[in-house]
């Protein structure tokens, strides 16, 4: 609770003794690129192959010849807007993101950096942090539409290539009984895992102490915690939305 | 000038400096002594505002600081110039962006004048050719040089030097003394430097002041400090092999 109660009062000192919109404008132009275009091949990646291993795996537990093939793309299309793309991804994200935005900051707070803004004058956690989230929220929606799409490529390539479904099966799961809501709740969830993600590790980066040795654990931290923030989150989101 | 008033500090219940006062003047090199651990850096920050004192206060210039608002510690750190131990540079930027930095933030200025003092500061420091490296391409010295650089880039009217030689060979701390001590006297500005570097203690030291367990335990100039008379003085200064054979050979 003491931890809880010090991120809370950490966030609120990012909306504090701000510097200019167009510092920040430029700040969060550089965080994108940094967080999102930096991002986009990884997570293309991973998304191409769990789609192309859902797929693979869901045919081969529909062994009923009552059921028709395209239910495959139809699981996988479900799996990948509900959990598969913001979830997992966010997984990774936070992995990837969160662990290079709590070292980056861990290491400017043992290097003196940290101090150094501060002394003149500037509130560096609002400087250093605000820009990261806004930047996060901005493009992780992103990653997980860009995850989708190409989860939902690798299902078709895979279930296409192998001969588990036909082309024309694929896109008539991909379409049957399309709930649009599904993508709203998705963005939804990306746009709330995002932000924990970026706030959590910049949290857990902003207070190391000591060395090299604390980065590590501040950065090792980041990830844990923002992942069961994440998880966390996504529970209550679904309980929500699904209520 | 900055003046010091019953300055306290504590961690954990663990007193670390102890109604500490003192006054530092302008246009003079003032230096804070001690052995590690005393609070000297404790005390730096405490009188830049990194660090909250427990009990005290902090004037520049009458200025109240350590009670100020916003706007008057705001308008306090832009006549601040610091150099960090470890020069603190931005890894991210090269060292002319570094050394830009204050102006970007504190200032309106337009860009080609930000780079005319930009490139007066590098020269002025020796590094006009290093603009564009990066950090992790320049050594140690370099890195204290370009923290000066930006230091004195805002014209500051206060420069603060935490421990400025901590890692350099005894040629280029003594350039660095140098430096400051010519920054100093040149643009008339009150000079706090934190060291235990006898050499420097000897070079720059104008008004000193000794810190012992976290009390002021003496302060005079570089001239008196051998002969004090403070036995815990007599232990810093002359643990200093250089420095007793010069008094055994007076």
């Amino acid at each position: 609770m003491k931890e809880f109660g010090r991120y809370a009062m950490f966030m609120g000192t990012l909306f504090v003794r701000r510097e200019t919109f167009a510092t920040y404008y430029k700040l969060t132009l550089e965080e994108a690129i940094q967080i999102g275009i930096k991002s986009a091949a990884m997570i293309g990646m991973v998304a191409f192959f769990m789609g192309a291993v859902t797929t693979v795996q869901i045919a081969g537990n529909l062994v009923s010849p009552f059921v028709p093939r395209f239910v495959i793309s139809q699981v996988v299309r479900e799996m990948t807007i509900l959990e598969l793309a913001p979830t997992i991804i966010a997984i990774i994200f936070a992995g990837k993101v969160g662990s290079s935005m709590a070292g980056g900051i861990g290491t400017m707070r043992i290097t003196e950096q940290i101090d150094a803004l501060e002394v003149m004058g500037i509130n560096s956690s609002s400087y250093l942090v605000l820009p990261k989230i806004v930047a996060s929220m901005l493009t992780y929606p992103m990653l997980v539409i860009l995850s989708g799409v190409c989860a939902l490529a690798g299902g078709y390539l895979v279930g296409t290539m192998t001969g588990i479904v036909t082309p024309t099966e694929y896109i008539t799961g991909i379409r049957y009984a399309f709930n649009p809501t599904m993508i709203t709740f998705a963005l939804t969830k990306s746009f709330v895992f995002a932000f924990l993600i970026a706030s959590v590790s910049s949290f857990k980066g902003y207070y190391t102490q000591g060395g090299a040795l604390e980065v590590g654990i501040s950065t090792t931290s980041a990830v844990t915690n923002s992942i069961i923030a994440v998880l966390i989150a996504d529970y209550l989101l679904a309980e929500l939305f699904f209520e | 000038m900055i003046k010091i008033n019953h300055i306290s500090k504590s961690f954990a219940g663990k007193a670390i400096l102890n109604d500490v006062g003192n006054e530092f003047e302008k246009g003079k090199c003032n230096l804070i002594i001690g052995s590690s651990g005393t609070g000297k850096s404790v005390l730096l920050k405490c009188i830049v505002g990194l660090v909250q004192p427990d009990t005290g206060n902090v004037y520049y210039d009458l200025r109240n600081f350590t009670e100020a608002d916003k706007e008057m510690k705001a308008e306090i750190r832009r006549e601040i110039g610091m150099l960090f131990q470890g020069g603190a540079l931005f890894d991210s930027k090269n060292v002319e962006q570094n050394v830009m930095f204050p102006l970007n933030i504190l200032t309106k200025m337009p860009y080609g004048e930000k780079l005319d003092r930009v490139n007066f500061c590098l020269k002025r420091v020796g590094l006009e050719a290093a603009s564009k490296k990066m950090p992790s391409e320049i050594s140690g010295g370099m890195k204290k040089r370009v923290g000066i650089a930006r230091a004195i880039v805002n014209n500051p009217n206060y420069l603060f030097c935490d421990e400025p030689n901590s890692g350099l060979d005894p040629q280029t701390s003594v350039l660095i003394d140098e430096l400051i001590l010519e920054i100093t006297q040149e643009y008339d500005i009150t000079t706090v430097v934190v060291t235990h570097d006898m050499n420097s203690v000897m070079g720059i030291g104008e008004k000193i002041m000794f810190l012992y367990k976290g009390s002021k335990l003496w302060e005079g100039s570089s001239d008196h400090i051998v002969n004090s008379g403070v036995k815990e003085l007599d232990d810093f200064v002359f643990a200093n092999k250089v420095m007793r054979t010069m008094k055994s050979s007076e």
